[in-house]
């Protein structure tokens, strides 16, 4: 009877045993990003330490985005002039991939391909780092890991991300000027004009830098901490650099739906 | 200061990154298209502004000379009082009237002005008398049947559908024919 009782019972308490995990991570990471903006100090006044995390997670990251960006942005045009033509609307084609790609997929996807290129790799550093005791070292040297390796990092990440989608916007639009102008044949003219007509600066192209900071301070947050936090062994690290692309995904996702909601209130 | 390689890659990101941002900002964005030009403000009240919303275009002979600058319910008149924000370049003649008018079936929604006679100008603060209001499709169906039903007088009744049923039709005529 007892054990029945227990059979029962385990699913329910693991349940509730990761629920709770869940909300302490979530806790302990709202600490961690304290710490980290606490310890920045010495990201700015050694820029160079940033500048080579710039290096790393988005100098590096520059030939995915600029691809991904330029193909996404011609599948636009296409899916776009495929639809527009029923509608006799094929020189709105330019609004539609600006639109979208400055608003939604330029923030959103670069940050998807950072938190994959870039995220992962960082988790994996400083995780192996952790693993190879180099963390302690540091600090037995009196060296704040903290200061030294997990802020210039978050604040590559923050500067990196709006370049980032901002570059995957442009050569999508680009790519949709390619498909759309230059192999279908739409005018050129009207491609722009009503592009300019429909792109509001403040609007449009400064809400997607708003998002992509806050998605560049997610990111970076998620994969450091994950770095930090994973168990020193090989299984944990590679674990901790699959939940950060996994949450970070997700993160990424959920924030973009509550930016979206907060951003497009009030236009019309 | 020694210079060391990850400079120049910093730099040159951050440039591409710049470069990027003011593409979208001038050539996809409207930043610079029109910059800000002086402006003087015209009242004008409709009965019904239709689908006119803020910062929508003000044209003149259909060339854009203003936008729509604020828009608000005057309780007293139970009219729509639309503030025009009308470049300075621009003069109009007192007389001048205003209407809402759309571009294309589906296009948006703008003010029209239509220059009169008068010899004195319209001066910042000043309210253009002569407008007319939107075209409520709705109610444009409506006098069309009801004239329709008049002309035709003996069996109103069989009018009405007859005349509903070309208008229920040609949608579905004209999706064919895109194809």
């Amino acid at each position: 009877m007892a054990e029945r009782r227990n059979r029962l019972r385990r699913p329910i308490a693991t349940l509730g045993h990761k629920f709770v995990d869940g909300v302490w991570r979530v806790g302990v990471m709202a600490r961690f990003f304290f710490l980290v903006l606490a310890s920045s100090g010495t990201s700015f006044a050694r820029f160079r330490l940033v500048m080579r995390e710039v290096y790393f997670s988005g100098v590096l990251s520059l030939v995915i985005i600029i691809v991904s960006g330029l193909f996404v942005g011609m599948v636009l045009g296409l899916q776009g002039y495929e639809t527009l033509q029923k509608y006799g609307a094929t020189e709105s084609i330019g609004v539609l991939v600006a639109l979208s790609l400055v608003r939604e997929l330029g923030p959103v996807v670069a940050a998807l391909l950072f938190a994959s290129r870039a995220g992962s790799a960082i988790t994996a550093e400083i995780g192996l780092m952790k693993v190879t005791e180099q963390l302690t070292a540091m600090d037995m040297m009196a060296v704040s890991p903290m200061a030294r390796v997990i802020a210039p990092r978050f604040w590559a990440g923050v500067i990196s991300m709006p370049f980032l989608a901002a570059l995957f916007a442009a050569m999508g639009v680009f790519g949709g000027y390619v498909i759309g102008v230059v192999l279908i044949g739409v005018d050129n003219g009207a491609f722009w004009s009503q592009m300019q007509a429909a792109v509001d600066f403040r609007y449009d192209v400064l809400n997607g830098v708003v998002k992509s900071v806050v998605f560049g301070i997610a990111v970076t947050i998620i994969a450091t901490f994950e770095g930090y936090d994973a168990p020193p062994t090989a299984e944990g690290v590679s674990r901790a650099t699959t939940r950060t692309v996994v949450s970070s995904a997700l993160t990424i996702l959920a924030l973009d739906l509550v930016l979206t909601a907060f951003m497009l209130r009030g236009e019309d | 200061m020694d210079r060391t390689t990850i400079d120049l890659w910093f730099g040159a990101f951050v440039t591409a990154g710049f470069v990027a941002l003011l593409v979208l900002a001038f050539k996809v964005g409207n930043l610079g298209a029109e910059r800000a030009a002086e402006t003087y403000r015209v009242e004008a009240r409709f009965d019904n502004i239709g689908g006119l919303k803020v910062r929508g275009p003000v044209r003149s002979a259909g060339v854009l000379v203003g936008r729509v600058q604020d828009i608000h319910f005057d309780n007293e008149r139970f009219q729509a009082s639309v503030m025009l924000a009308l470049d300075k370049r621009y003069s109009f003649p007192k007389d001048t009237s205003a209407s809402i008018l759309t571009s294309g079936l589906l296009g948006e929604t703008y003010v029209g002005l239509e220059a009169g006679g008068d010899d004195k100008k319209l001066a910042a603060g000043d309210r253009i008398s002569i407008t007319q209001s939107a075209v409520v499709i709705e109610r444009l169906i409506n006098q069309f049947l009801f004239s329709k039903a008049q002309e035709d007088a003996p069996p109103p009744k069989a009018a009405a559908p007859a005349a509903a049923a070309p208008a229920a039709k040609s949608p579905a005529a004209a999706a064919p024919a895109a194809k």
